[in-house]
C-alpha cells in the first residue's frame, strides 16, 4: 500500500517549472572546451554567445554592428584598423575591459598552443593599446574577413585575469550571463551577470542548456515542459510541433550548405571516371532531385542549393538557382564521357540517422541515370581521418557556414587549403579568392566571387545540396526571441512568462 | 592409475556416450517448452532463408509517394522513412540478424572451445597464460568490449559479427576448460593415457564429446545474446549498414520517427524479441534433456 | 579468511595489468584520428601537428602506455582530450549516477524476481510456475532498449507522465531524482528481474528437497513459515553471490539505457568516448570498470565463503 501511495506521489507530481526567469535550451550534443581559442563545435558557439561578448556582433540582416568595441576605422591602405571600445565594461570577475584586455586576448588566439584561431588573426602583426579604450591593429595585408572574425569567436574576450590553459574549467568572460557550473553530457548552468553593460535587455535570471542527443527525446522534453527550446528540432518532427498545444515552431535559413566532396587529385582514389571527367560529376549532379531531397528528408524545410552561399547573404549568386534534374541529359553526358554504365561509386558519409536518411535517397536518385552507389557509413572521426588522407570517392559533408563569403568558399576549393580534400587545384580560382581577401569595397568583392563561382559550378569539385535551414521547437512561454541565419542563440529581450 | 584392458574403455565409451543422446532426444520430445522454442526459431529461420523467393517487394526499392505510410493492403507492415515496404524488409532483416546470431556464436564456440581444452588438457604455464588472458576479458562487460571492437574494426554486419564472437569467447574458454579439467580426472581417460594412446586422439574420443553437450546449450543461448547485442550495436550505427537491412538498424533509424510512424519501431523489436524468446526456450529445453541429474 | 582474500588479490594483479595493455593497445588501433575530430571546422594543419605533439600522440608507444600507467597509478588519469576536463573528475561524476541508476533497478528486479521465484518453487509443476517461467523467459528475451524506446514514446509522450530523459542528483531533489530514474530502472531491472526469477526458483528448489525442510514439515509447521522461514533463509547464500556478481553486469547494461534515457551515467561517457576517439577516457573508464569488476568478484566469493560454513574450511 504503500509503495503504490508513494508511486502515485512520484508520477503526481508536476513536472517541475523551474524558477522564474530561467531558460532551459536542449541542445543537441555536448559542447567542447568552453575556451573560445580553443572551441571547434557549433554547439560550443551557441553557448559563448551568452557567455562572451565579442568586439562585434551581427543583425539578422547579416550586418556588422557593434558590440564590445563601438566603432572601428581602416586606413586608406586597409593595414591599420583602429577599435574604440565600449566604456564601463566589466568582465565576470570584476576586472574592468579595456584595450590592454584586448591585446592579451588577440595575442592568445595567435600564440598559445592550443588555439585553433591562429589561421584567422594572420594579418595581425602588432597590437598597439593606444589608450584605455582605444586599440590598433597592424595588418601585413588587408583582410576584409577579419571583422567577421572579430564578430565570433576570435573575438570573443576573456578576463586576462583567468587566462590560463586551464580557461574552460572555470570560463570567466563579459558577456550577459557568468558561468556556475558544467556536467559533462549533461547540462551547462550560466546565471544572469548583474554588472552587464547592457543589463536592461536581459529579462532572464539564467539559462541553463541541457544536452540531450536524441531528436525525439529532445522533443519529448519540450512537450512535457522539462525544457523551453528545441535547438536542431529534426524537420520532420516540425508538423507534430505545429499541431501540438503551448509549443510552437520556427525556422530561419542558415549560412552553411550540406554537400558531396568529390577525390579530384588526393591519392589513388582519385582515379575514377568521377573523379577525372568533370562531365560525370554534371551527370551525378543532374541526376538529383534537390526539390524531392528536401520533401522527402526535411519535409520540404530546407532550400535546395547548388552555390556555398546562404540566400540570406548579400553575396547569394542570382546566376546559379539549384540544379534542376534531368535524367537524360544526365544519361546522355555518362554516355559522352564514355564510361560503361552501371558506374560504380562509393560515397562516404557520417552513420548519423538523417545523413543516411539523405544518401539512401540520393542512392536511388543517381541510380536511374547509371550510378551505382555503395555507401560506406563511418564515424564521423574516421570520416575526417579518411577525407584528410584521401581514403574516398565521394564524401558527404556540411559546413555551418561563416558570416563573411570568405569562410564559406576559400578554405574549400583554394589549392592546398584545410578543407579541400579532393585537392582540387585551379590557379585562377586561387587567385580571385585570394584577391576577394584583400578587397573591402563589397561591390568588388561580389564580381571576384561571381568570377570564381563560374569556374568551380563548372569543374564541380563539390556539389552543394541543400542550405541548411535552422529549426526550432520553442515554448510559448518564451516572448521575445529573434532568430539570426549564424543559428546562435541571442538572448537580449528575452523573457520566460509564467 | 589404475590399469584396465583397452576393451574395458571402449566399453565405456559406448555405454556412456550413445544411449544418452537418445534419452536426451526423448527428454527433449516431450519438453514443451524447448519445442515452443525450436518452433519459434523455425518459423523465422525459414522467412529468412526463403526470401528470395517469396513475392516480395524489393526490400531496397524506395517509393517518393509513400513515405512513412502506415500499415495497409499495399504494405501490410507500413512503410519506412524513405518509402521502403517494411514486410520486405523484415523478412530480410531477419538474414541478418540470424547469421549475426550464428556467424558471432561459431566464432566464439571455435576459438573458444580449443582454447580452453588447451588449458584445461595440458595445465601449468599453458593454462596460466589462456586463464589470465580470459579473465582479463572477462573483467570486460561483455557490451563495452563489443562497441569498442566494433568501432575499432569499422561498422560493418561483418565486424559486428566478429566483435560480438570475439567479446563472447572467454565464457566457452571457461565452460570447456572446467569441463576438460572434469573429464580428464575421470578413470578411463587415465587409463587410456596409461596404454599410450595419443593425445590427439584422447581429446577427440574422450573429451570432446563429454564438453559438446553443455556448449551446445550455452551456444544456444549465447545466439538469443548474440542477437541482442548485433541489435544494439546496430542500433548505435556499428552494425548492418544501409540500404540493407537488419532489425536493429531499422529500430536505430525507427528511432527518430517514433510519433510519426511508431509502427516502425514496433515489429523489429517484436521480431527480436520473438527469436531471443525461441533461443531461450530452446537452450532451456536442451538443457534440461542434456543433464543427467534430471529425470 | 585474510590470508584467501590477499592470495586472490594477488592473482587478480596479472589480471589488471593485462587489462591494462589491451585497453591501451586497443585504443590505439582505433582508427579515426582524435585530433581531426577535435578540430572539426577549424582544421589547419600547424594546428592539427601541434595538438598532436601536446597530447604527445608522436611518442613511441610503450612510452606513451608508460606515461599513462605511471599517472594512472598515482590517480592521475589524465585530461579528456576533447572537453579538457580531468577524467579522474569525469569518473567522480558519472560512476554515482549509474550506481543510483544500478542501485533502484536492483531493488526494481529484487522486488520482482525473488517473489516470483518462491512462488514458483513452492508451486512447482503447476499453470502458476509455467506462467512465471515464461514471464521470466520473456524478461530475459526483450531487448531492453527497444523496451526504453516504447515506454518513452507511451509513457513520456502519450501519456507525459514521466519525463523521457536526463538526470537529477538525489541531493538536489530527491522526488525529481527518482521520478527520472524509475522508468529507466524499470527498464534495466526487467533482465535482472527475470535472472534473479530463475536462480532464486532452482536455489529454492534445491533446499525444498532437503532433510531439514522435510523435517520442519512433518513437525506440522506451516506451511509459510516452513517456506519463508527455514528455505528461503537456506536458498539466500546463492542469490546473494548472485546479486553480487549481477551488480557488475547492471553496470555494464547501463550503456544502452544511458543512451536512451539521456542519463550522464558511465555508460553514456564511455560511449561517447568512443566516438569522439577520446582515446584518454575510453582507457580510463573501462580499467575502472574491469577493475570495479574484479572487485566485485572478489566480494562475492568471499560473501559466499563467509555465508557457506562449510567451504570456510577447506
Amino acid at each position: 500500500m504503500k509503495k503504490t501511495l508513494l508511486l502515485a506521489a512520484l508520477l503526481g507530481a508536476t513536472a517541475f517549472s523551474a524558477q522564474a526567469g530561467n531558460l532551459r535550451i536542449g541542445l543537441e550534443s555536448d559542447p567542447d572546451a568552453l575556451d573560445p581559442d580553443k572551441s571547434r563545435t557549433f554547439v560550443g558557439r551557441i553557448v559563448f554567445t551568452s557567455l562572451c561578448d565579442k568586439l562585434f556582433d551581427i543583425t539578422p540582416e547579416l550586418e556588422i554592428v557593434p558590440q564590445l568595441a563601438t566603432a572601428s576605422t581602416t586606413s586608406d591602405d586597409g593595414k591599420t584598423m583602429t577599435l574604440t571600445l565600449r566604456e564601463g565594461v566589466t568582465f565576470h570577475d570584476g576586472t574592468p575591459f579595456d584595450a590592454e584586455a584586448v591585446k592579451a586576448n588577440i595575442e592568445r588566439s595567435k600564440t598559445f598552443d592550443e588555439s585553433v584561431r591562429k589561421s584567422e588573426l594572420t594579418s595581425i602583426e602588432t597590437i598597439d593599446v593606444v589608450d584605455d579604450l582605444t586599440v590598433r591593429f597592424n595588418l601585413s595585408a588587408p583582410d576584409a574577413p577579419l571583422i567577421a572574425q572579430l564578430a565570433d569567436r576570435s573575438g570573443m574576450m576573456m578576463a586576462p585575469s583567468a587566462l590560463s590553459p586551464e580557461f574552460s574549467n572555470a570560463p570567466v568572460c563579459s558577456g550577459p550571463f557568468k558561468y556556475v557550473e558544467r556536467v559533462a553530457q549533461d547540462k551547462i548552468v550560466l546565471e544572469k551577470y548583474e554588472d552587464y553593460w547592457n543589463a536592461d535587455a536581459i529579462d532572464l535570471d539564467g539559462v541553463t542548456y541541457t544536452i540531450i542527443p536524441d531528436s525525439t527525446v529532445r522533443l519529448a522534453n519540450l512537450q512535457s515542459g522539462d525544457i523551453d527550446i528545441v535547438n536542431q528540432l529534426a524537420a520532420t518532427d516540425a508538423e507534430a510541433v505545429r499541431n501540438a498545444k503551448g509549443i510552437s515552431f520556427a525556422n530561419i535559413t542558415g549560412l552553411g550548405y550540406q554537400g558531396l566532396t568529390f577525390n579530384l587529385a588526393n591519392g589513388e582514389m582519385a582515379q575514377t571516371p568521377l573523379g577525372q571527367d568533370a562531365k560525370v560529376r554534371k551527370a551525378f549532379d543532374l541526376a538529383l532531385d534537390r526539390a524531392a531531397i528536401s520533401q522527402v528528408v526535411f519535409d520540404g524545410l530546407f532550400q535546395p542549393a547548388s552555390q556555398p552561399f546562404s540566400p540570406s547573404s548579400p553575396y547569394y549568386n542570382p546566376d546559379f538557382p539549384p540544379v534542376e534534374r534531368d535524367i537524360e541529359a544526365a544519361k546522355a553526358l555518362l554516355a559522352e564521357a564514355g564510361v560503361a554504365v552501371p558506374l560504380k561509386v562509393k560515397i562516404q558519409v557520417p552513420n548519423t540517422p538523417v545523413t543516411m536518411q539523405l544518401v539512401q535517397v540520393i542512392q536511388s536518385m543517381v541510380a536511374e541515370a547509371g550510378f551505382e552507389v555503395e555507401i560506406i557509413a563511418k564515424e564521423f572521426a574516421t570520416l575526417l581521418n579518411d577525407a584528410d588522407v584521401g581514403d574516398f570517392q565521394i564524401s558527404q559533408q556540411g559546413w555551418s557556414g561563416r558570416i563573411d563569403p570568405d569562410g564559406n568558399i576559400h578554405q574549400f576549393v583554394t589549392t592546398g587549403a584545410g578543407f579541400n580534400d579532393g585537392q582540387y587545384s585551379n590557379a585562377e580560382i586561387d587567385s580571385l579568392l585570394n584577391e576577394a581577401r584583400t578587397v573591402s569595397d563589397p561591390a568588388k568583392r561580389v564580381e571576384l566571387y561571381q568570377k570564381a563561382a563560374a569556374i568551380y559550378s563548372e569543374d564541380r569539385p563539390l556539389l552543394y545540396l541543400y542550405h541548411l535551414a535552422w529549426l526550432y521547437g520553442i515554448d510559448d512561454k518564451v516572448q521575445g526571441l529573434t532568430l539570426y541565419p549564424d543559428g546562435m542563440l541571442r538572448l537580449e529581450g528575452v523573457s520566460v512568462a509564467d | 592409475m589404475t590399469n584396465i584392458p583397452t576393451t574395458d574403455t571402449a566399453v565405456a565409451d559406448t555405454v556412456l556416450d550413445r544411449p544418452s543422446e537418445s534419452r536426451a532426444w526423448r527428454k527433449f520430445r516431450s519438453h514443451s517448452i524447448g519445442k515452443a522454442g525450436a518452433f519459434m526459431v523455425a518459423f523465422f529461420v525459414i522467412l529468412a532463408v526463403l526470401a528470395p523467393v517469396l513475392p516480395l517487394q524489393d526490400p531496397v526499392a524506395t517509393d517518393w509517394g509513400a513515405v512513412r505510410k502506415s500499415p495497409s493492403f499495399a504494405h501490410w507492415l507500413g512503410t519506412d522513412e524513405i518509402g521502403r515496404d517494411l514486410l520486405s524488409r523484415m523478412i530480410w532483416g531477419a538474414r541478418a540478424s540470424l547469421l549475426a546470431g550464428v556467424v558471432s556464436v561459431a566464432i566464439a564456440v571455435i576459438l573458444g572451445v580449443p582454447l580452453g581444452i588447451l588449458a584445461g588438457y595440458f595445465g601449468g604455464w599453458t593454462d596460466a597464460v589462456i586463464s589470465r588472458c580470459t579473465e582479463a576479458l572477462l573483467a570486460m562487460p561483455f557490451l563495452i568490449l563489443a562497441i569498442a571492437l566494433a568501432a575499432f574494426l569499422g561498422p560493418s554486419l561483418t565486424n559486428a559479427m566478429l566483435a560480438i564472437g570475439i567479446a563472447a569467447m572467454p565464457v566457452f574458454i571457461r565452460i570447456t576448460r572446467g569441463q576438460v579439467l572434469t573429464v580428464a580426472a575421470e578413470d578411463y581417460v587415465e587409463s587410456a593415457r596409461a596404454v599410450g594412446l595419443s593425445t590427439p586422439k584422447i581429446l577427440r574420443r574422450y573429451v570432446l564429446p563429454n564438453v559438446l553437450p553443455p556448449i551446445l546449450v550455452q551456444a544456444t543461448l549465447t545466439v538469443a545474446t548474440a542477437i541482442i547485442a548485433e541489435a544494439s550495436l546496430s542500433f548505435l550505427g556499428l552494425g548492418q549498414q544501409p540500404p540493407s537491412p537488419s532489425w536493429g538498424s531499422m529500430l536505430n533509424t525507427a528511432k527518430n520517427f517514433l510519433s510519426q510512424a511508431p509502427w516502425m519501431a514496433l515489429w523489429p523489436g517484436i521480431a527480436i524479441f520473438i527469436v531471443v524468446l525461441g533461443f531461450n526456450l530452446l537452450g532451456d529445453g536442451l538443457r534440461d534433456a542434456l543433464d543427467p541429474r534430471s529425470d | 579468511m585474510l590470508r584467501f582474500f590477499l592470495r586472490r588479490l594477488l592473482v587478480a594483479i596479472p589480471t589488471i595489468i593485462l587489462i591494462s595493455i589491451f585497453v591501451f593497445m586497443l585504443q590505439k588501433l582505433l582508427p579515426g584520428d582524435p585530433v581531426l575530430a577535435m578540430a572539426g571546422e577549424d582544421r589547419d594543419p600547424e594546428t592539427l601537428a601541434r595538438l598532436r605533439a601536446k597530447y604527445r600522440l608522436n611518442d613511441p608507444l610503450f612510452v606513451q602506455y608508460w606515461t599513462w600507467i605511471t599517472g594512472v597509478l598515482q590517480g592521475d588519469f589524465g585530461n579528456s582530450i576533447r572537453t579538457g576536463e580531468p577524467i579522474a573528475k569525469l569518473i567522480g561524476q558519472k560512476l554515482p549516477v549509474t550506481l543510483q541508476l544500478a542501485a533502484m533497478s536492483m531493488f526494481f528486479a529484487t522486488l520482482i524476481g525473488i517473489p516470483m521465484g518462491i512462488i514458483s518453487a513452492v508451486k512447482k509443476g503447476t499453470k502458476t510456475d509455467f506462467a512465471a517461467n515464461v514471464v521470466a523467459l520473456s524478461g530475459l528475451s526483450i531487448p531492453n532498449f527497444w523496451l526504453g524506446i516504447m515506454m518513452i514514446l507511451l509513457v513520456s509522450v502519450h501519456w507525459q507522465l514521466l519525463p523521457a530523459s536526463g538526470y537529477v542528483p538525489p541531493t538536489e531533489d530527491l522526488g525529481q531524482s527518482l521520478r527520472t530514474m524509475l522508468m529507466p530502472a524499470f527498464v534495466l531491472g526487467t533482465g535482472l528481474a527475470a535472472a534473479l526469477m530463475r536462480h532464486t526458483r532452482s536455489a529454492m528448489l534445491e533446499v525444498l528437497r532437503q532433510d531439514y525442510v522435510r523435517t520442519a514439515r512433518a513437525k506440522g509447521l506451516i506451511e509459510r513459515r516452513v517456506v519463508l522461514k527455514h528455505a528461503f533463509r537456506n536458498a539466500l547464500t546463492p542469490i546473494v553471490t548472485l546479486l553480487a556478481l549481477l551488480f557488475g553486469e547492471l553496470v555494464a547494461g547501463a550503456v544502452l539505457t544511458e543512451q536512451i534515457f539521456t542519463i550522464p551515467g558511465f555508460g553514456k561517457l564511455i560511449v561517447d568516448a568512443v566516438f569522439n576517439r577520446d582515446y584518454a577516457v575510453v582507457q580510463g573508464v573501462v580499467l575502472v570498470t574491469a577493475f570495479g569488476f574484479i572487485l566485485m568478484n572478489l566480494l562475492a566469493d568471499m560473501a559466499y565463503m563467509l555465508l557457506n560454513p562449510r567451504l570456510r574450511k577447506n
